[in-house]
């Protein structure tokens, strides 16, 4: 017999999965030099979009399509704003992010609570027969297993392939990479379109798959794109540290709705937003370290423990792409 | 883009080529949302007609609009503050909520006292000042000594705001018997904002706003204070070298937009809901972040912009009623009207030959 | 490759940057090009090598016109240019820099790149770790990387702008062995610089242009007088040194180390008495920029103490030093040295308030306009910043040091300004010298430093070298210490 733990930890891969992926596209957006701040507005409208069309077309494939396709327009009009226009990408991404879900809220609400089509778990012959690992890995939708493909995926381009090696030195210094004659303009739209796409996929995987229906704004979904964002900082723009960064972050939320029923005094609703103080939490974290106060309080301890405190700090910080949103003029 | 428009000079003597560009994108705007709401399988003119009736139809109405604009030119009044200063102060909406905290938390410890009403009134005003400032005190501290980003800090903060209000709710303030999304028990009569006689607006509300949106102005157009903020908004660096004191500025600007934001909260406990519910924010917060945006950060534009965002939501009521659409359509064209403008500021500045000396292209 | 530049104009804003400038240059050649800062000889290279797009003019190729979208254009006709910063990727690795552009196919073969890197390397006799960090490299290795990355590219015209800056002595003889070879294998190479000794040593011919005007050509045997004359317009005059009359001690530091992630600098020990200027050398990264920061009390050090006029500064805010009287003046005007978008006015009030809490916008403007006048700035009260001249900017930004002062740190006064603008600037510092303030000034420079300066420090990696009296000092001694040479330990 499985225990009860494993299929509880079977579903906080469920539950990541969606994250994963959208943090990957954000990842690989802002190496690029492109924040889309409109996540959380566009992870909404996709994953309505997306419902929708699975519901009309009794697709989960078009689905799908449809979703990504939403999410790589929101992009579009992020790098457009800020690239051709040269907008402040702060402005347009929140505005984005608003329209996103007024207009998923909007166009949503004749889709609320019907019953759709949801992705079916994908058990992998003779592996979903291993003890513990096989509840827990192999008998997962494809959503989770298309989380680690493209973890992998993004790993691999970004540090083994040419093309990879132009996205993280457009992050890192525009100028220099558009003296070796790369189109930085038109790089930064490339990959600022596919984080957008894959942010949509996520959309439509967090509703096709996790929750299993569109419900508006009790969706539980309002939110997530801000921590999909935290994250990527936190993964210091790294696919898989950010990956570990989302499943850390999945698991403490399911510990916290494990303890819930001791706490009877608490009510439900509480229990919703843990992941938001923990953002706040991750981000002090990774800051904590640049701060000066910081320093100069290490600077009081002995030795030993400075040096210790000083080298857990440094892990945790992380330097953005030294490109990260900012303008750069071709001529 | 607001450095943009401070540079050209050039565009200024201008004015109707600006006015058409921004002309044009307001029809842009309406003919996106004309498409989604053929997308909804809705009749667009219809709801249009539906809309300008909902907000302008009676008397009544209008005086309902009225009662929306004057918190929401509130919020955006505060916001000017931090926009001027180059903070993102998403958090507006979590410092909304903590202000009626606040405000419920001094009537109800309150009422049973027999103090006159509008003692109790003015204390829960001030209290709701406090608790708003206190919110927006938190994101600063969070980003003037640990570097957090206003934006995340604001955000984490609002969705905390939320789950407070909902502890409440359910929890310590649960009305006696049951404890549901209708929020607490609401408060005797005598502790009510005083409303016109029939309406629903408040002339304390408009009082309220009207000196808001005054002593921003004074502060912004005329002040050292204000010079400052704007100085600390469009070069950070230089403008701590020159000697301000940018992070207790930014302090200072954040607590200022707080104890706005928590005065219009205090309002919406005392003059519109009496009682703390959910919602109370009614997504001013973020509706006035947009009304700033799309008024340029200027002041005066902002009266007006409000003014008719505020009849855009009361349409929507309408729209609600009698075509059955959701209410989210004015969000839907608000955020429209934004986007499409900010485009058309874009294109205006980049297919025009300007002035602009080229910035090196590498620091 | 013989190239040909004809009638080139560029403007940026109201700035003309290039008026009409020709240039010829032979295949197989070293060719100088010649000129002080602000001479437009860095404008015209990114021209040719597609970083800029002229206004007016062409270029023609072997003969052939063509146009150049950007820089990949220009290296898909084999035009490559060495920056005088060089423009890599400092946080990657050397082989992910040679690789970054010559690398085709998906898949990134290091086995392979490594190989001809070291290859390259070793025809050259250049000794670089291809894993090591670009950032913890000297500037020199960083230019023989990206001399090495061009070559692998395959470009036939190779373009070096001031190449020398911030090189050691051997490494300078290598370079120039490198560029001699290149030439004889028929390479195109151009040579941008503003040292005369450089075009006598290496260049067979040299083009010379002034405030964006093209000044004439030579070719060997060189005149450096006539040169000169080309260059400047006259032959200068060296002012007359006023031997200066320390008074008291400003600023004094003890044991001074401090640093950030990638250089420590110290220890230093200094005193700058009142009516001094102190010069800072050293090549870009070396610890001077960070002592100013640290005397400014923008940067707090490690150890030791900074005191102003006897008073124990250390670990004090930005604003005690401000109100100690010191004032610091950095290099990048509209990054960190004034507000853009803002008026002139709107500056001078923030740095003088009138009144009270409410400004009185007409006595603002009348004050202002007094500044304006004082200062020779050319601008009126509502003139934003940013639609300032350099020259200009810089004059605003001495305007707006705020009375009294008493430790004036300024980092590249004169960069990028005209002769006359730099002289205005010189005088305006001799000034404020002589009213009791202190200087400390940091330029690249060095006949600047040895024509204005009272003493003079050198900085190498963050070694600081005792203060030397410029008097006795030539420009060869100065260059060799900051290439490194005649250091302690």
């Amino acid at each position: 017999m499985t225990p009860e733990w494993i299929f509880g930890l079977a579903g906080v891969l469920v539950a990541a999965a969606p994250l994963v992926i959208a943090v990957v596209g954000e990842t690989l957006s802002e190496r690029a030099g492109v924040v889309n701040l409109s996540l959380n507005g566009a992870m909404l409208l996709a994953a309505m979009v997306g419902f929708a069309a699975a519901v009309q077309t009794g697709s989960l494939e078009l689905g799908f399509l449809a979703a990504t396709m939403i999410g790589a327009l929101m992009a579009l009009v992020v790098a457009f704003a800020s690239l051709t226009l040269r907008q402040s990408q702060v402005a347009v991404g929140l505005v984005l992010a608003l329209l996103g879900r007024d207009l998923a809220y909007f166009l949503g609400s004749p889709f609320m609570n019907i019953p759709g089509p949801r992705v079916g778990p994908l058990p992998i012959p003779v592996l979903k027969d291993l003890p513990i690992l096989g509840p827990l890995l192999f008998q997962q939708t494809p959503t989770v297993y298309i989380s680690v493909l493209v973890v992998v995926a993004a790993w691999i381009w970004m540090f083994r392939t040419r093309p990879g090696l132009v996205l993280r030195c457009v992050g890192e210094r525009p100028s220099a990479a558009f003296g070796r004659g790369v189109p930085v303009t038109r790089v930064r739209y490339g990959y600022a379109v596919l984080g957008g796409a894959l942010v949509g996929f996520a959309g439509a995987a967090y509703i096709l798959d996790f929750k299993g229906g569109w419900q508006g704004p009790i969706s539980g979904m309002d939110g997530i794109g801000w921590i999909v964002l935290a994250i990527t900082i936190f993964g210091g723009w790294h696919p898989v540290r950010g990956a570990f960064g989302v499943l850390l972050f999945a698991l403490l939320q399911w510990l916290s709705l494990v303890v819930q029923p001791s706490l009877p005094g608490i009510p439900p609703q509480v229990f919703y937003v843990v992941p938001f103080p923990l953002m706040i939490f991750a981000l002090l974290l990774t800051n904590l370290g640049n701060a000066e106060w910081v320093q100069m309080a290490l600077s009081r301890l002995p030795e030993s423990r400075r040096r210790l405190a000083f080298r857990i700090l440094h892990s945790l910080r992380v330097s953005p792409p030294a490109g990260l949103g900012m303008a750069f003029k071709e001529e | 883009m607001r450095c943009k428009e401070a540079l050209l000079p050039h565009i200024r003597s201008s004015r109707w080529i600006e006015f058409g560009i921004q002309s044009l994108s307001v029809l842009m705007a309406l003919l996106f949302t004309t498409l989604v709401l053929v997308m909804a399988g809705a009749p667009p003119l219809e709801a249009y007609r539906q809309m300008l009736e909902g907000a302008f139809g009676s008397l009544k109405r209008m005086t309902d609009v009225l009662a929306t604009w004057a918190p929401l030119i509130m919020v955006t009044s505060g916001l000017l503050l931090t926009f001027t200063a180059g903070l993102w102060n998403v958090g507006v909406e979590g410092q909304i909520m903590l202000g009626a905290i606040a405000a419920t938390g001094v009537i109800r410890a309150l009422q049973e006292t027999g103090l006159p009403p509008f003692v109790i009134l003015i204390l829960a005003m001030v209290a709701g000042m406090a608790g708003g400032a206190a919110w927006a005190g938190l994101v600063g501290l969070l980003k003037i000594y640990t570097g957090i980003h206003e934006i995340f800090g604001g955000l984490g903060l609002n969705f905390l705001a939320t789950t407070l209000i909902l502890w409440l709710i359910f929890g310590p303030w649960k009305r006696p018997g049951i404890a549901s999304m209708s929020g607490t028990e609401p408060f005797p009569e005598h502790l009510w904002l005083p409303v016109l006689p029939g309406l629903r607006l408040s002339p304390w509300t408009l009082i309220l706003a009207l000196s808001s949106i005054v002593v921003v102005y004074v502060l912004l157009m005329n002040t050292h204070f204000g010079l400052r903020l704007k100085a600390i908004g469009k070069n950070i660096r230089a403008a701590h070298r020159l000697g301000v004191p940018t992070s207790r500025y930014m302090f200072l600007a954040l607590l200022g937009c707080g104890a706005i934001a928590g005065l219009v909260g205090a309002l919406q406990v005392t003059a519109t809901y009496h009682r703390l519910i959910h919602a109370i924010s009614s997504g001013y917060g973020y509706m006035g972040l947009l009304v700033g945006m799309l008024a340029n950060y200027r002041v005066l534009w902002s009266v007006l912009v409000a003014f008719f965002f505020a009849a855009l939501n009361i349409g929507g009521i309408q729209l609600m009623v009698t075509l059955r659409l959701d209410s989210t359509l004015s969000g839907v064209m608000q955020g429209a009207l934004v986007l499409f403008v900010l485009l058309a500021q874009g294109s205006q500045a980049r297919w025009k030959p300007t002035l602009i000396p080229e910035s090196r292209d590498d620091a | 490759m013989r190239v040909e530049m004809r009638h080139i104009y560029k403007s940026f804003g109201p700035v003309r940057a290039l008026q009409d400038v020709s240039l010829t240059v032979e295949a197989g050649t070293i060719h100088g090009l010649l000129g002080e800062n602000g001479a437009g000889k860095t404008t015209l290279m990114k021209i040719l090598s597609g970083y800029l797009r002229p206004d007016r003019g062409e270029i023609l190729l072997n003969g052939e016109p063509v146009r150049f979208a950007s820089p990949a254009d220009g290296l898909r006709y084999g035009i490559g240019m060495l920056h005088q910063d060089p423009l890599d990727f400092p946080t990657m690795s050397v082989l992910d820099n040679f690789m970054m552009g010559c690398e085709n196919g998906f898949w990134l073969d290091r086995q392979r790149a490594r190989r001809a890197l070291q290859e390259l390397a070793r025809l050259f006799g250049f000794d670089l770790d291809p894993e090591a960090r670009v950032d913890r490299m000297t500037v020199g290795e960083r230019q023989q990387l990206e001399l090495l990355r061009l070559l692998r590219q395959g470009i036939r015209v190779l373009i070096l702008d001031e190449p020398t800056t911030g090189i050691s002595a051997p490494q300078r003889a290598q370079l120039f062995d490198t560029l001699r070879r290149l030439a004889r294998e028929g390479k195109t190479v151009i040579f941008v610089t503003h040292k005369l000794e450089e075009i006598e040593e290496l260049c067979h011919r040299v083009t010379v242009l002034r405030q964006g005007r093209l000044a004439g050509e030579a070719a060997p045997p060189y005149s450096p007088r006539r040169l000169i004359e080309m260059m400047f317009g006259r032959s200068l005059s060296k002012p007359e040194r006023r031997p200066a009359l320390p008074g008291e001690p400003v600023l004094q530091i003890q044991n001074l180390i401090a640093g950030d992630y990638r250089l420590r600098l110290g220890r230093v020990n200094l005193t700058v008495r009142s009516g001094e200027i102190i010069g800072l050398a050293g090549m870009e990264g070396s610890g001077q920029h960070l002592l100013m920061r640290v005397c400014a009390g923008l940067i707090r050090p490690w150890e030791g103490c900074i005191c102003v006029r006897g008073r124990d500064l250390t670990g004090k805010p930005y604003c005690a030093f401000l109100d100690a009287g010191v004032l610091f003046v950095p290099a990048n005007r509209l990054e960190e040295g004034l507000i853009s978008g803002l008026t002139l006015t709107e500056h001078f009030q923030l740095v003088y308030p009138t009144g009270g809490y409410l400004i009185n916008w007409e006595r603002a403007r009348a004050e202002a306009q007094r500044r304006i006048q004082e200062f020779n700035i050319r601008g009126e009260p509502e003139t934003m910043v940013e639609a300032l001249s350099g020259g200009n900017q810089q004059r605003a930004m001495l305007a707006l040091i705020r009375k009294p002062v008493h430790l004036l740190l300024l980092e590249h006064p004169t960069r990028g300004l005209d002769v006359e603008s730099s002289m205005w600037i010189w005088q305006q510092l001799k000034e404020q010298a002589q009213q009791g303030a202190a200087l400390m000034v940091i330029s690249s420079d060095l006949q600047e430093l040895l024509e204005y300066c009272d003493r003079i420090i050198v900085f190498f990696g963050g070694q600081v070298s005792e203060p030397m009296n410029a008097e006795e000092l030539t420009t060869d001694q100065l260059a060799q210490m900051i290439a490194g040479y005649g250091w302690r330990g």
